[in-house]
């Protein structure tokens, strides 16, 4: 223990106390996130099922890859469900976070309602939307019913079941946009408002040419984080579709999830992961250049 | 008129927000015929939903194992990442810089690339179907570290120097002086920290197959899909009502908190 004492002690060259601080965290990065980064990049060479041992097959997994028609359906999906996700996320959070800012009474209580959802579990969100996407009991239909329209097919038509998703998942998450957009709007000077009333800018003038490129922050924060999230959508398909129908909500976590677990393609499933983790890197770096130049001009 | 209308739009978004989970109480209550209706209301309210999901699934064992896995990721983020941020903020050595920089670039990983991995490493070291496979892998969060450093960067140097020249070691002047100041970031990364591990389901499919290692979400969703629900929907309602019931009622209470937590961190958990 002396040892140990003197080891804290604060010496001349630094603090060497400072390497016990820091290494469970080395031990911890070694064990869980830099082993299996670099197991990736060998088990993307192989094929294997746990059991058996490790064959080296080359590229061969890229190979079917390129040739995998449920690949480029569950990055179609993606891309479905992220087109109607996000612009719905941003103006549904925008509409709401600019009513709650118009110093109306009870915001907090409104914002503590809105941000309900995201706070409960997924697979309990999403066992309740499967009531309320219901083609025959559902909610929603039964609400079209009683307005004299008729049903929708939420889940059972391939067409319309990941844009339902996509309307579920902006519904759980759009309290947190919510909650950012109030404080972006916050920290806007009110002198700039000020300024523009002096100029005789009209509300939408103001709200074009003020509020907006001030929020651009959050809207490049809410972009990629929707996007990420878009592309970790698991359970919503696992529970409500399985991935159906026609394979119209197969995600590409769940895509991994099946190759791995349903067929034990250990090896072409930490592939699809790896090409998935490239393709988000890839969306993301893009989004954020566009919309900063976009913005900027 | 235009006030008039506000409050409609407000109202009618906690309708929106608000309402669907009335209504998965309500039907979780009620009998399978009254369940598709609007109505919250019915005269022939029961517990016989209840009384199903519990016969038919381990559900309070689940709860439990929520409990223990939620709450021992929770405590080791914020024990050790306190120490980290610490290290990173306040204390001089070599590697400082490097260290920080490492632990941005983990922020950007996306988890797809290591979740098979991970899997295997979990069978390699036999810890499948073990409360070690829920844990170990979370022990520790780059997010949480850095929220930590911020922190700390921004606590007096004069405190410290003073803990410093009362002969306080590094470690109890984290303790001592540290902690008892940092109330407000504990609470952001433990509320985070327990709110996604709660809610998390991927992970413990892959790694629990036994049943009597469950954590809620997942056994409620092997309920679901595993076809024990015999898709009677007031079966579904009542276990979506006993897994989300614990985190309404700790938001109920401590709402401002998961508010300030989420937007001061501006990620999702």
């Amino acid at each position: 223990m002396t040892g140990l004492k003197q080891m804290l002690h604060r010496g001349r060259s630094g603090d060497r106390g400072a390497y016990w601080f820091i290494l469970p965290y080395v031990v911890f990065f070694c064990a869980f996130v830099a082993y299996p980064l670099i197991f990736s990049f060998i088990l993307v060479f192989h094929r294997w099922n746990i059991v058996t041992p490790m064959e080296w097959i080359g590229l061969k997994n890229f190979d079917r890859l390129i040739g995998d028609v449920l690949f480029y359906r569950s990055l179609l999906n993606t891309l479905t469900f992220l087109v109607i996700h996000i612009p719905l996320q941003v103006v549904a959070a925008l509409a709401l976070a600019l009513l709650l800012n118009t110093g109306v009474r009870g915001r907090g209580l409104f914002r503590a309602l809105y941000f309900l959802p995201v706070v409960v579990s997924g697979v309990a969100v999403t066992i309740l939307w499967q009531q309320i996407y219901s083609f025959d009991y559902g909610v929603l239909n039964n609400i079209l019913h009683a307005a004299g329209l008729p049903p929708v097919p939420w889940l059972v038509d391939p067409r319309v079941a990941m844009p339902s998703i996509a309307i579920m998942a902006t519904w759980k998450n759009v309290g947190i946009y919510i909650v950012l957009f109030l404080v972006g709007l916050q920290n806007i000077p009110s002198e700039l408002y000020e300024a523009a009333n002096l100029d005789g800018a009209s509300a939408f003038k103001q709200f074009r040419y003020v509020t907006l490129p001030m929020l651009n922050p959050t809207i490049v924060v809410i972009v990629v984080l929707s996007t990420i999230g878009g592309f970790s959508l698991f359970i919503e398909p696992y529970v409500l579709t399985g991935g159906g129908p026609m394979q119209s909500t197969l995600s590409g976590m769940l895509y991994i999830y099946n190759q791995a677990f349903s067929f034990g393609h250990m090896g072409y499933a930490a592939t699809l992961g790896f090409v998935y983790a490239l393709v988000i890197l890839g969306v993301v770096v893009l989004q954020r250049r566009v919309i900063e130049s976009e913005m900027s001009s | 008129m235009k006030t008039a209308l506000k409050y409609a739009a407000l109202l009618g978004g906690a309708v929106v927000f608000a309402y669907p989970f009335l209504w998965m109480l309500a039907g979780s209550l009620k009998g399978e015929l009254e369940i598709a209706s609007l109505n919250l209301l019915s005269g022939s309210f029961s517990l016989q939903s209840y009384v199903q999901v519990i016969l038919k699934i381990p559900i309070g064992r689940a709860f439990l194992n929520s409990i223990v896995v939620s709450a021992a990721t929770t405590a080791s983020v914020v024990f050790f990442g306190s120490m980290v941020g610490y290290a990173l903020a306040r204390l001089r050595f070599l590697g400082n810089k490097t260290l920080y920089t490492i632990i941005l670039f983990t922020m950007t990983i996306p988890f797809q690339i290591v979740l098979i991995p991970q899997y295997i490493l979990m069978v390699k070291l036999g810890w499948t179907d073990t409360y070690l496979a829920l844990i170990a892998p979370t022990m520790m969060s780059a997010f949480g570290i850095i929220l930590f450093r911020q922190f700390f960067m921004a606590i007096p140097q004069a405190l410290i120097d003073a803990a410093r020249i009362d002969g306080c070691s590094e470690i109890m002047i984290l303790f001592r002086i540290i902690w008892p100041l940092s109330r407000p970031v504990m609470i952001t990364v433990a509320l985070l920290t327990f709110m996604s591990n709660w809610n998390e389901v991927l992970w413990p499919l892959m790694v629990v197959r036994e049943q009597s290692l469950m954590t809620m979400p997942q056994i409620v969703t092997i309920f679901t899909t595993g076809g024990q629900a015999e898709t009677q929907l007031g079966y579904l309602l009542a276990a979506a009502t006993l897994l989300s019931l614990p985190v309404i009622i700790a938001y109920a209470f401590f709402q401002r908190y998961f508010i300030e937590s989420m937007a001061s961190s501006g990620l999702k958990g």
